[in-house]
């Protein structure tokens, strides 16, 4: 490392990143999208778009609607399922120098324990990230997330069957989110990454009718980062694994909020759509903001918001 | 394909046909040598948050060897902002962007536009035209009304074209929709270029059908990303479940690929 070039590593559980500047999963493909826009060997990690076992082809149209500093999605969980992301698109991270984050999502409990054993046997899976905002089908529809038993219960299986680290990507949509990131620590989760979208709605008073076809979508973009902000920092303070901070961040002054409010590393979410070079930016801005402050490496900012 | 990239665009000229039709003219030498017809580019109309997302612009026009064009009509405010841009201004674009029209040479061809759906059939003229033996073609273009057709027009009849044109008001051409101007043709099977408004694409490709002409279509939806991250561009496959992705397996689609609703 050159004289004066500020150490940027992270570290999450056993995985060590560069950087601690992430991709969002559902906003950066898999990665091979952006190839030709951003050089992805420079980011920390990328994690990409959520897998379920089987393929999902997602919610009808409209599904994304502009809102003010931000947007509205009701994607409706589409991809191409774990074994088609295996042999399609895993191989493209053999030719970067990146970690790769799978994200995964299911239905059941069952079904995020059956992902994670099977990413397991995939090296180039660094770590996995479980999104645990989605409907839990024999719970009646009531998001894993939002319970701390079932939150937990699926952090317990999927660290059961996956020896990497395990970061659990939680719902914003609680009425405390502390309680949420207690249970998945306490289920064995090498770290938590917060905040997924917050559920909104946008209307149309023309036609009087829902601008999504799905009626309530996930909000994302600038227009949540305050409400990120406060939540990164109530739960850094309420457990000991690292907080990856998530929402709204599209600058590296927006990314040095977040580890000062107590994150370890920084995902950028809805940033790469309209500015598809935002986390390589991130990425040069930090280092720049740690050489003006003095800083000898990023770790030192991490929590160092004064009261 | 070629990549995408990312330009800082310079305007080098801006237009306006009507009240509301807008033409832009960017120096963006990376994507006027790659572009083709049918594609399109992501234009950040603001360095700003609101309004947060780019927008997409089928690609109207290449001039020379490094200049693009966009043609669009002001129907909320990132168009807003961009109608009153001003040359010299930088715009940020990435593109070009998705596949475009398929070229053939094989038979006799129609363009069919429909209003601001025009936008991306003068680019396709222009490369038509460039082939050694310039096929057949025939192009048919509608909007509202004269003002919104004639400049359009003239541009297509400089290369030589055939023009016929429609009006919903009578004022310009044939006094109604640009579909009923297939009913006056010669019964040989063509090759249709289409893009317009999605009641005016699903008419033309029923009769395309009826006539058993191949058809593309160019589709146009809300799009987050336009590089197939956000997935937000879904349109209903023809056959089969499932979606196809306006921005990367489209926007140009033959018309039997995708559902008309």
């Amino acid at each position: 490392m050159a004289i004066g070039q500020p150490d940027l590593t992270a570290r999450i559980g056993s995985l060590i990143l560069k950087n601690p500047v992430l991709t969002a999963s559902g906003t950066f493909g898999y990665g091979e999208e952006f190839a030709a826009l951003v050089n992805l060997d420079r980011l920390g990690a990328v994690v990409v778009k959520g897998i379920s076992l089987k393929a999902r082809s997602g919610n009808p149209m409209p599904r994304v609607v502009e809102t003010a500093c931000g947007m509205l999605n009701a994607i409706g969980l589409e991809n191409v399922g774990a074994e088609r992301f295996i042999t399609e698109k895993l191989p493209f991270f053999q030719k970067i120098r990146t970690p790769l984050v799978a994200n995964i999502l299911g239905d059941s409990v069952a079904e995020y324990r059956t992902l994670a054993r099977r990413l397991e046997r995939e090296s180039l899976v660094a770590a996995l990230e479980v999104n645990i905002s989605c409907p839990n089908v024999k719970k009646g529809g009531v998001a894993f997330g939002i319970d701390p038993d079932t939150a937990r219960a699926v952090t317990e299986a999927v660290r059961k069957e996956f020896t990497r680290p395990v970061i659990v990507k939680l719902s914003p949509n609680v009425t405390d989110i502390t309680v949420i990131a207690r249970a998945v620590e306490a289920g064995g989760a090498d770290a938590v990454s917060l905040i997924n979208t917050l559920l909104g709605m946008a209307i149309d008073g023309e036609t009087r009718q829902p601008r999504l076809a799905n009626i309530v979508g996930g909000l994302s973009g600038p227009a949540i980062k305050p409400v990120a902000l406060r939540m990164v920092w109530q739960v850094a303070r309420a457990v000991r694994i690292p907080v990856i901070g998530i929402g709204g961040i599209t600058t590296a002054a927006d990314a040095v909020e977040f580890l000062l409010a107590g994150a370890t590393a920084v995902q950028v979410g809805t940033a790469n759509f309209f500015s598809p070079r935002a986390s390589e930016e991130v990425v040069d801005g930090l280092a720049a903001y740690l050489r003006k402050q003095g800083l000898e490496s990023v770790g030192e900012l991490i929590g160092g918001l004064i009261l | 394909m070629d990549q995408p990239g990312q330009e800082n665009a310079t305007i080098t000229r801006t237009e306006q046909l009507t009240p509301d039709i807008f033409r832009i003219t960017v120096r963006a030498p990376g994507i006027a040598q790659a572009a083709r017809p049918g594609q399109f580019v992501m234009v950040r109309v603001a360095d700003a948050y609101d309004p947060l997302l780019r927008r997409p612009f089928s690609i109207h026009q290449v001039i020379g060897p490094d200049q693009v064009q966009i043609l669009f009509k002001v129907v909320g405010k990132g168009t807003g902002i961009l109608a009153r841009a001003t040359v010299g201004r930088e715009l940020d674009l990435v593109g070009p962007l998705g596949r475009g029209f398929h070229i053939t040479r094989q038979q006799p061809l129609c363009l069919i536009g429909g209003g601001m759906g025009i936008a991306p059939l003068l680019f396709l003229a222009q490369r038509l035209c460039q082939v050694p033996e310039k096929p057949e073609i025939l192009v048919l273009v509608g909007a509202g009304t004269r003002s919104e057709l004639l400049a359009l027009a003239r541009d297509l009849e400089q290369l030589g074209l055939a023009v016929r044109t429609a009006t919903d008001d009578g004022s310009l051409g044939h006094h109604g929709l640009v579909g009923d101007l297939l009913a006056g043709l010669d019964r040989r099977a063509r090759q249709a270029y289409v893009c317009g408004p999605y009641p005016m694409m699903r008419a033309v490709a029923g009769q395309c059908r009826v006539l058993g002409w191949s058809c593309e279509v160019s589709l146009e939806t809300m799009m987050a990303c336009g590089l197939g991250a956000c997935l937000g561009c879904a349109v209903p496959r023809g056959q089969g479940d499932g979606y196809l992705h306006v921005c990367k397996h489209g926007p140009v689609f033959d018309a039997q690929e995708v559902a008309w609703r």
